[in-house]
């Protein structure tokens, strides 16, 4: 209706302010979004990425501030009224229905109807097809997405929204769970679509992707925006500064490994899955004192088993684990704990918190039955307390108290909760899965400084992480896993990016196939 | 700005309301429950007395609901002091007369079993463990009361009886242990084997009560006394010693719960299984000594039940106790210090249906409705959750959300 905002401008945000109880996610944040841009949305966790994305998916209302979607004012009801206005958003977390097709998923709430009881499927079939084909790739509308790469389950979600017509498109970290290959091909995929006039705001906390690909780039701290840079104008260096606001050391000099006698030797083990089907098919590893062995590999090749069997949460079908010179295959993870293994699971929601109890708790979850933690069956809440608060001052955990329930922290001071509890202590082998997962730049530094402090100080170092980056950024030797086999080492110092990407994507067989992505 | 004399009690003003917001969102959803549920029995009692030929539609009847929640009121509480006739409106409605503090033991005689049996659901609760299970123990630790209580012969009264009272709690113990083994080795879900138990206890309750355990000479199918393992009773016509096993209980299963490491790890258990099990936490050991302890506290409420008040069990012996104890612990937030005053509300209830009936002609069955919305509130908290003010407030289930919660309690 009015023209308050030039027509080139797809959308607009303009001082959205939004408070929850003791904080200011958004604090008048401007962000615009002009018809055709790739526009990248920069911060660490908790900056008000999320709430602001939610603002504009109708999943908030804001305090103050306005929104206006191609110059003109409107009210974002909910996720509904934001997919009518053409707004849609690719979850990191995918919301497809494995055991449906792809025409189904993506036809799911928006059915093409061939009269009022049936699908018009065949119709909605040629339409995915010919978005597909618009767009330069192929995707069979048939098949089970379950079935499908995790590559190709974004495209889905892509597809889902451009069926949808949107004119906003919104992904959230879409390349943290894709190998380089697979962030090439989207990127290729991103870039046809903005230059077919779609608008898309890009959030991520991986720099160089950020460069890469966006035309603007908006960084966010602590609700407010600190800056708006080109990315022919600015570094990652400069970028990082913006986002934690102090000079941030991206690479962590790691220096010279002086590796020792072996630590940890793994040998010929298989493991089995929850559903039973064996992951782990006989691996070969071992990680000297004094040295970090990174494994590599797309999620899901086996490394979560791997590990887990290795640290005694579950039982290996076949092979061996030692620790030194003793077997400690089938040891419980307690066992393994006062032996000197540190453990940073993947998942800390699952396995390395208990997100309902306070700090001080998680932080004794795995001596809180020995002493100074106990007397007896007696619990000594001083002393548990008194822990916590020195673990809390050397982890820089940001918390108002020992006492606050560790649900209520950010993903970061989480996750460093985990570490404070792992690596304060004389650990012999540390093995860490993903520890930086979901973790912002300041975070990821901290935790990799730590990882190097226990490597110097002589612990055997394994890191699984499904970031390549992190893998050659962190190890002195890397592993490839792939289809339940380590299938390739390679010296940390001299690997080469492309070549591991290529070995996580195929497990160096030549022909790739089918089998390039495993079920 | 920076003045510290003025800004010091503000800050306390400002915690002190943060420390009441807290309290109102631990409260808030059992209170309201309650508050609706009352409401909600109001309605009940109006449109069953409408339902009544020749009852006319006056101010009379539009009274009755506050005459029978006063009445309700007197009868639980008595009138042992003059100012209770002050806290209730409806006093001079109904008349809480009297003088004598019989309603007031009488509500402690009810919520005894109650407290106990609530204890033993709440702690499996806090385990992640959803024991129906209670009624069937109960029935059994009354049993095992009966059974070494009248196999004693002569001898100290108060070696009888804590004889008696520890054979309840560990055929009690035993009861529950069985699911608490079939869930650790088979994981057969306890929901479902501690139900089938509560059968198994009833037909053991008339084969004992006509057979072995069967009162010689007695026509009916009952079991023999307890003799000297009777409770004594301190006050009024049935204030029994059970009552201090009931109170005296609360400190102890929260100091168990809170302050030793066995405590710790059972709430680590029903926090985060799998967290627990990294954590060296053996849950399938975890879980058979949480449902025998839990099982105990009901075998023990049985016992105290049976040796304090009826002596001897009858075949037809029935009660709901186990059931009840559902909706203390739930009601109580399965906390020992929230299960107390849960169990002491739902005894006052039991105390004054009596007087309810006879003074304002409701049924007694009202107790039933109103404690069974109570429940139904407090599992829908999703949807009371919804209301203003209310929005902050906990799930009135504490650790029992991931059962008794579904999606619809996410979307809060």
């Amino acid at each position: 209706m009015t023209t308050a905002g030039p027509p080139t401008l797809a959308l607009e945000m303009r001082g959205i302010t939004k408070r929850y109880p003791g904080v200011v996610a958004n604090d008048g944040i401007d962000l615009d979004l002009r018809r055709g841009e790739i526009h990248a949305l920069l911060g660490e966790n908790g900056a008000g990425k999320t709430t602001l994305m939610n603002v504009l998916y109708g999943l908030a209302t804001p305090d103050a501030g306005e929104i206006l979607i191609n110059g003109e004012a409107v009210r974002i009801a909910g996720p509904s009224d934001a997919i009518a206005r053409g707004i849609c958003m690719v979850h990191q977390h995918f919301m497809l229905v494995p055991v449906l097709s792809v025409t189904e998923n993506i036809v799911l709430g928006a059915e093409t109807m061939a009269n009022p009881i049936f699908l018009d499927r065949r119709e909605a079939e040629r339409r995915i097809v010919a978005l597909a084909e618009r767009f330069g790739f192929q995707i069979d509308p048939d098949a089970k997405v379950g079935t499908l790469s995790v590559g190709q389950q974004q495209r889905v979600e892509i597809l889902k929204a451009l069926y949808r017509e949107t004119r906003i498109l919104v992904l959230d970290e879409p390349t943290a769970v894709l190998t380089p290959q697979e962030t090439e091909e989207i990127f290729a995929l991103l870039r046809r679509l903005a230059s077919g006039g779609q608008s898309i705001i890009f959030i991520s906390h991986k720099l160089y992707e950020v460069l890469e690909i966006a035309d603007r780039i908006t960084v966010i701290r602590r609700g407010r925006v600190v800056g708006t840079r080109l990315p022919s104008e600015t570094t990652e260096d400069d970028l990082a500064e913006l986002m934690v606001g102090r000079e941030v050391q991206l690479t962590v000099d790691r220096g010279d490994s002086h590796p020792a006698g072996p630590t940890l030797v793994v040998s010929g083990l298989q493991a089995r899955d929850d559903r039973g089907h064996e992951t782990v098919k006989g691996v070969d590893l071992e990680v000297r004192a004094g040295e970090i062995v990174g494994i590599a590999g797309v999620a899901g090749n086996g490394q979560d088993e791997l590990v887990e069997a290795i640290i005694g949460l579950r039982t290996p079908t076949k092979g061996t684990v030692r620790l030194g010179d003793r077997d400690v295959t089938g040891w419980s993870p307690r066992r393994l704990n006062e032996s000197g293994v540190g453990y940073v699971p993947a998942d800390r929601h699952r396995f390395g918190l208990i997100l309902s109890f306070p700090l001080y708790d998680n932080l004794v979850l795995t001596s809180y039955y020995r002493p100074p933690f106990a007397k007896g069956f007696l619990r000594q809440d001083d002393a548990i307390v008194t822990a916590a608060e020195a673990s809390i001052e050397k982890y820089d955990i940001r918390t108002p108290s020992a006492s606050v329930t560790v649900g209520t922290l950010s993903g970061g001071n989480q996750q460093k909760v985990v570490v404070a509890r792992e690596f304060d202590r004389d650990l012999r082998l540390l093995i860490l899965d993903q520890p930086t997962r979901g973790l912002d730049v300041g975070s990821i530094e901290f935790i990799h400084r730590r990882i190097i402090a226990q490597r110097d100080a002589g612990a055997a170092v394994l890191l699984v992480s499904a970031e390549l980056d992190e893998v050659l950024e962190m190890s002195d030797r890397i592993g490839v896993m792939f289809g339940g086999r380590i299938v390739a080492l390679r010296d940390g110092r001299t690997a080469d990016k492309n070549e591991i990407g290529l070995l996580m994507a195929t497990g160096g067989r030549t022909s790739t196939g089918g089998s390039a992505v495993p079920a | 700005m920076s003045d510290g004399g003025a800004t010091v009690p503000n800050r306390r003003g400002r915690s002190m309301r943060r420390i009441g917001r807290h309290a109102w969102d631990v409260l808030a959803v059992p209170v309201v429950s309650i508050i609706l549920a009352l409401l909600v029995g109001a309605v009940v009692i109006l449109a069953t007395s409408i339902l009544v030929p020749g009852t006319k539609l006056d101010a009379t009847l539009l009274g009755l609901p506050l005459r029978a929640y006063g009445a309700l009121f007197c009868g639980s509480a008595g009138s042992p002091l003059p100012s209770f006739h002050l806290l209730i409106v409806t006093g001079p409605l109904v008349g809480c007369s009297g003088g004598s503090w019989d309603g007031f033991i009488e509500t402690f005689v009810q919520a005894t079993p109650l407290i106990l049996a609530g204890l033993g659901v709440g702690l499996g609760f806090k385990a992640g463990l959803f024991n129906i299970g209670a009624q069937g123990q109960f029935l059994l630790g009354a049993l095992g009361a009966v059974w070494i209580g009248s196999s004693l012969g002569t001898g100290p009264v108060i070696v009888a009886i804590v004889l008696a009272l520890i054979a309840g709690a560990l055929v009690g113990a035993f009861w529950a242990g069985i699911a608490g083994f079939l869930k650790a080795t088979s994981g057969a879900h306890e929901v479902v084997t501690t139900i089938m138990l509560n059968y198994v206890a009833l037909a053991m309750l008339s084969w004992l009560a006509s057979g072995p355990l069967h009162q010689p000479g007695s026509p009916q199918p009952v079991t023999t006394d307890v003799g000297d393992a009777a409770l004594p009773i301190l006050f009024g016509p049935d204030g029994h010693v059970g009552i201090f096993i009931a109170l005296v209980a609360v400190p102890i299963v929260w100091f168990f719960l809170f302050r030793t490491t066995k405590g710790f790890e059972i709430r680590a258990v029903g926090a985060n299984p799998e967290a627990s099990r990294y954590a060296g936490i053996r849950p399938k050991v975890l879980t058979v000594l949480t449902m025998a302890i839990a099982g105990g506290l009901a075998g023990l409420a049985g016992a105290v039940n049976l040796l304090g008040i009826s002596h001897q069990m009858p075949a037809s012996f029935s009660t709901t106790v186990g059931f009840d104890a559902i909706t203390v612990a739930l009601l109580g937030r399965s906390n020992p210090w929230g299960i107390l005053p849960a169990a002491l509300l739902l005894g006052a209830m039991r105390a004054g249906a009596a007087l309810m009936q006879i003074q304002a002609g409701v049924p007694a069955e009202l107790v039933d409705v109103v404690q069974a919305i109570i429940l139904l509130f407090l599992v829908a908290n999703s949807l009371l959750r919804k209301l203003p003010g209310l929005r902050g407030a906990r799930s009135g289930l504490g650790t029992t959300d991931t059962m008794t919660g579904s999606y619809g309690s996410e979307t809060a």
